[in-house]
């Protein structure tokens, strides 16, 4: 049994494999279907707010100082802003942040940096909180996958993705290196130095080094209160943090080609404050905590030779390590806990694009993946994965006429250390289809279809008492029409306007969720869920200048139906899934007028229920929060000096983005920066 | 141009800057029987709610009008913050007090049985259940002192003045006590050591009450859990196994001599007596399957005879996901079982007649758990 499951896992593998290893025989693969060539050259296309007509798949982005404005302490607090997204924030600094896209799920979002996949074998879930936007250059959001063909196979491996680019070193003439120092302070009495510093070494080669560190106290007051009723305000305890990030990256270019490299390190300890539910007030404290490390080394690749083929080449390797601990010694009412769990991983990716003409090009990519977890839990079966994902994709390009497909096929085999203790192999091919029209210069129509699952995590198969090791993939399918519009209007007082408008439907099939085994304290993991959704993505984007002021508006807008139909029989057969509101939006306007910077934004999340159960006593209120920031930018000799003021939540709303868990009140702002 | 700007702004802030409060949820009423008089008068029902979402809520239901009352707590106490709290875990009556365990609010809530309105809070961290003798409330909690080794952590029992809500004293049993007994002027308890797995605790301590020390420890099965008392002086005290290999039993302990004296292999999940009947569910979750495993009895305290596979006749079982609680009523035997069903959206309470036929169903709160009959009826 043990030993047929790891010939299986060879025989399939090795088809993969020769891919990875032997890019020219992956290549005479695909020429043996096509046998005609074009010249096509590659670059990393950092997709910026003015592009979005181009995209044959929805995509939104903030970049450049557009990101940076936003007061957002990390990617979780931008990602905000964009449409079709709902955060997940358990509030404060420290809090835990995720995202869910479309109302998929928070596993279905696969996240990349500089073009290479975050992973969690262990949970699935990115925290988006724990990256800082202090190097950050370009934030996307993609439904469905990025439309570029030369990509590893990993990028068609997710219901949706997000791509976070760090800022890029770029040198004017005669500039040998740049110096950044930051600081930013305010209220949770937050101190968070930062340094940057690139250098350009030769033509062809330039580094970055980038180090931060953050400590909060997480102490913010929050209040809850009933009409007619109690009223209290209480300060959140336990939710400090301290964290070190460090990273340093080469970038390198060739002829028709560039590579990079890069490392990075992220350490922290935060407390966890915890629910905030009824308690005898004053009386026990939180005080559990957990520390983290995280490490990865990656590299990427890209090369075009003859014009015809192009290759991209991506390595890495991450080691995480996370500790947690609740003490009783500490926290009276707690029950002792003190875990610690390894997660190793390592990833190579080969892929391949082949142009034949300019209308027609084709693209294959494999990649190779390896999970580890260990953990020191009663009766762990410390499982690791294999994972081969192979792609094959191909665009055609008639006039007005673009169409893409691909195809992902999916391997996994698990081993444990334990006996009979893995879950069986899965193989899978899933599909995707975009197309999209273009009328005159101005109007874009797209379409686009994909089918993809996300794998059980570790958690789900194998925690002890909770994993269940039978489970199968979750499948999303995705249907997609939207239209955009893009114009330039010369002088006008509106200069230009770019707008998007996406319908969907979606469906999650085989959804995993925890369900009561035998009591309160022990669940376990099922395939039940069934979920439709049905919503509407809008942005509309502007920028204006009139008497030496300029400025730019952001419109987000997103409905959603998201219904739960696992249980015919149910009460709560279609309802609302929980914390889906209807209704959600933000609002961006930034103007500036000489050395003056003055940035606006809200942000709307309407009325949601906390349960599927659509009753009163699962209502959650709407919630909106109205940010401001004024900057001035002096420039002192050599050095430009920039000082930002922000507010945020102006008027002091009590809000909760997850049940119990308060978010902070109004709150400020000061950063300094001094650039060289 | 810039002045229109932030008239445009500040117009947005004025314009968003009302929302309205957030209410107290009220209740809800639903005629869910005819009224019929008798001595109980009705009962109350505490759900538990989610670990984490401090929603535990209370239910009443008026056997003279045959309404049901769901969510009464809030509503009747708008000044306690946070309302009930977080899990709910038991409810018991004592004298004129309604007296609520609310685990992970480390709290028991003292109401007045005749209004549910707040009277006082005792602290308790990590309450579980409640018992009641001579004046005084006995409460086991898994949070006991913690000693070198901070994973090898008692239980104990406080004993809780109910005239002051002071805590006169406290005993230190085994690990994670739950369920309690009183008998003889002596306090059982049973406990589990559910946070050890796999090194679950299998005894049961003896407190003397008089000098509130623990005299012994009874070993009895793993993991155990709930306790009952019938009139010949037998605990019967379910065992929940240890999921894997052990299954769950039903023991059976002398009190006069502090012996086992029968073990049942009926699960366990949860139990009431009534009479010499003792009505019990238990359920198991099979991987196989990928579903619950329940099954239903009745065993005569007396004869120690299995009397019936099911107390549900009429097939309305097959529509309960998860039984959770259970109680029977003293005088008409009528039979109410919850079904938790996901634990995330609103369980259902089922009656049945003491025959077995579905009577009515009501929909409850979330994990609708633990039951507690009250003469006294509830005031507006």
């Amino acid at each position: 049994m043990y030993t047929g499951k790891y010939a299986g896992f060879w025989v399939k593998g090795v088809v993969s494999f020769a891919a990875v290893w032997f890019p020219a025989a992956a290549a005479l693969f695909a020429q043996a279907d096509v046998d005609t060539s074009k010249v096509y050259s590659l670059h990393e296309v950092v997709v910026v707010g003015q592009r979005p007509a181009a995209e044959i798949i929805p995509v939104q982005t903030l970049s450049g100082e557009a990101l940076q404005r936003l007061s957002a302490h990390s990617v979780a607090d931008a990602l905000r802003y964009f449409s079709g997204v709902q955060l997940k924030d358990y509030g404060g600094v420290g809090g835990l942040k995720t995202v869910n896209i479309r109302s998929l799920g928070t596993n279905h979002v696969g996240v990349f940096y500089d073009g290479i996949a975050i992973g969690n074998a262990q949970n699935g879930q990115v925290d988006m909180g724990r990256f800082s936007l202090d190097n950050m250059e370009a934030v996307s959001l993609y439904n469905g996958q990025k439309s570029a063909l030369l990509q590893p196979a990993h990028d068609y491996a997710s219901a949706s993705a997000i791509y976070m680019t760090m800022r890029r070193p770029a040198f004017g003439d005669g500039e040998k290196s740049h110096f950044r120092l930051t600081y930013k302070t305010g209220s949770f009495d937050a101190l968070n130095p930062s340094a940057l510093w690139e250098h350009k070494w030769s033509k062809h080669l330039s580094s970055s080094v980038n180090v931060e560190q953050l400590y909060t106290s997480g102490k913010y007051k929050f209040r809850y209160a009933k009409k007619d009723g109690y009223d209290t305000t209480e300060v959140r305890q336990n939710g400090d943090v301290t964290m070190w990030r460090a990273e340093a990256a080469l970038f390198g270019t060739l002829q028709h080609g560039e590579w990079r490299a890069k490392a990075y390190y992220y350490r922290s300890e935060r407390g966890y404050p915890g629910a905030a539910v009824r308690e005898v007030p004053g009386k026990f404290k939180h005080a559990d905590r957990q520390w983290d490390d995280n490490f990865f080394v990656q590299g990427s690749f890209r090369k075009s030779f003859s014009g015809v083929y192009s290759l991209l080449l991506n390595g890495k390797y991450a080691y995480d390590y996370l500790h947690y601990r609740s003490d009783p010694r500490l926290d009276v009412a707690t029950m002792y806990v003190d875990n610690q769990y390894r997660q190793q991983e390592a990833y190579f990716s080969s892929a391949h694009e082949f142009a034949f003409f300019d209308s027609w090009k084709a693209a294959l990519a494999s990649d190779f993946r390896f999970n580890t977890l260990d953990a020191d839990l009663q009766d762990f079966v410390s499982p690791n994965r294999y994972l081969l994902l192979t792609s094959a994709a191909t665009s055609l390009h008639f006039s007005a006429f673009h169409v893409q497909a691909s195809v992902l096929h999916t391997y996994v085999h698990d081993i444990t250390r334990v006996l009979n203790a893995a879950a069986g192999d899965k193989s899978a091919f899933t599909p995707a289809l975009a197309a999209s029209y273009q009328l005159g210069s101005d109007w874009h129509f797209r379409a686009f279809y994909k089918r993809i699952f996300r794998l059980p995590t570790f958690n789900d198969l194998y925690y002890t008492f909770i994993g269940n090791k039978s489970l199968q993939p979750e499948y999303t399918t995705q249907y997609n029409i939207g239209v955009t519009y893009a114009h330039s209007f010369g002088n006008a007082l509106l200069r230009r306007l770019d707008v998007q408008l996406d319908a969907y439907y979606n469906e999650v099939e085989n959804k995993i969720v925890a369900i009561p085994a035998d009591n309160q304290f022990r669940w376990t993991m099922i395939n039940l869920g069934y979920v439709e959704v049905r919503g509407v993505d809008a942005t509309v984007h502007g920028w204006w200048q009139a008497a030496g002021v300029q400025f730019d508006t952001r419109l987000a807008y997103t409905c959603q139906r998201a219904q739960d139909f696992t249980s015919p029989g149910s009460d709560w057969y279609g309802g609302q899934i929980p914390y889906i509101p209807w209704h959600s939006g933000s609002a961006v306007v930034g103007g500036s007028y000489r050395g003056w910077r003055l940035h606006y934004s809200f942000i709307y999340t309407g009325e949601r229920y906390e349960s599927t159960a659509n009753i009163p006593e699962n209502y959650a209120l709407p919630w909106y929060t109205h940010d401001m920031a004024v900057t001035r930018t002096f420039q002192l000799g050599a050095a430009r000096l920039q000082l930002t003021a922000e507010i945020n939540n102006l008027l002091n709303q009590a809000y909760e983005v997850v049940q119990c868990y308060p978010m902070p009140g109004r709150n400020y702002k000061l950063i300094i920066k001094v650039e060289l | 141009m810039r002045k229109t700007f932030f008239i445009l702004m500040l117009t947005t802030l004025v314009v968003s800057s009302c929302r309205k409060e957030e209410g107290i949820v009220p209740s809800t009423n639903t005629t869910v029987t005819e009224g019929e008089a008798g001595t109980i008068a009705g009962f109350f029902l505490l759900n538990e709610g989610n670990m984490g979402n401090n929603k535990a809520s209370l239910d009443y239901f008026d056997y003279e009008t045959g309404v049901y009352s769901k969510n009464i707590y809030a509503e009747r106490n708008p000044g306690v913050v946070k309302e009930l709290g977080d899990v709910g875990n038991d409810i018991q009556i004592y004298g004129s007090k309604l007296y609520a365990v609310i685990n992970c609010s480390h709290l028991v809530e003292v109401m007045d049985v005749r209004t549910a309105r707040h009277l006082a809070v005792v602290s308790i961290p990590n309450c579980r259940y409640i018992t009641f003798d001579r004046g005084f409330a006995y409460v086991s909690s898994y949070a006991g002192p913690v000693q070198i080794d901070p994973n090898a952590r008692l239980g104990y029992v406080a004993k809780v003045d109910t005239a002051t809500f002071q805590i006169a004293d406290s005993c230190v049993v085994g690990y994670q006590p739950e369920e309690m007994v009183i008998c003889n002027n002596k306090l059982y308890v049973a406990n589990s050591g559910g946070y050890r797995a796999p090194d679950y605790d299998n005894t049961v301590s003896v407190i003397d009450l008089n000098s509130f020390k623990e005299v012994k420890k009874i070993t009895v099965g793993i993991n155990l859990h709930r306790m009952e008392l019938d009139r010949y002086g037998n605990i019967w005290a379910s065992s929940r196994g240890d999921y894997y290999h052990a299954r769950s039993k039903t023991y059976v302990i002398d009190t006069k001599t502090d012996l086992v004296t029968d073990a049942l292999p009926l699960p366990g999940s949860n139990m009431t007596l009534s009479g010499d009947s003792l009505y019990m569910y238990g359920t198991e979750w099979s991987y196989s399957t990928g579903s619950h495993t329940v099954s239903y009895a009745i065993v005569n305290t007396q004869t120690r005879q299995v009397v019936s596979r099911n107390f549900i006749t009429d097939g309305t079982d097959k529509e309960i996901e998860v039984p959770y609680g259970i109680a029977v009523h003293p005088g008409t035997k009528e039979i109410l079982v919850t079904d938790a069903g996901d634990y995330v959206t609103p369980g259902t309470l089922y009656c049945f007649t003491p025959g077995g036929k579905k009577k009515w169903s009501v929909t409850a709160g979330d994990i609708p758990a633990h039951i507690v009959f009250t003469r006294q009826g509830l005031q507006n």
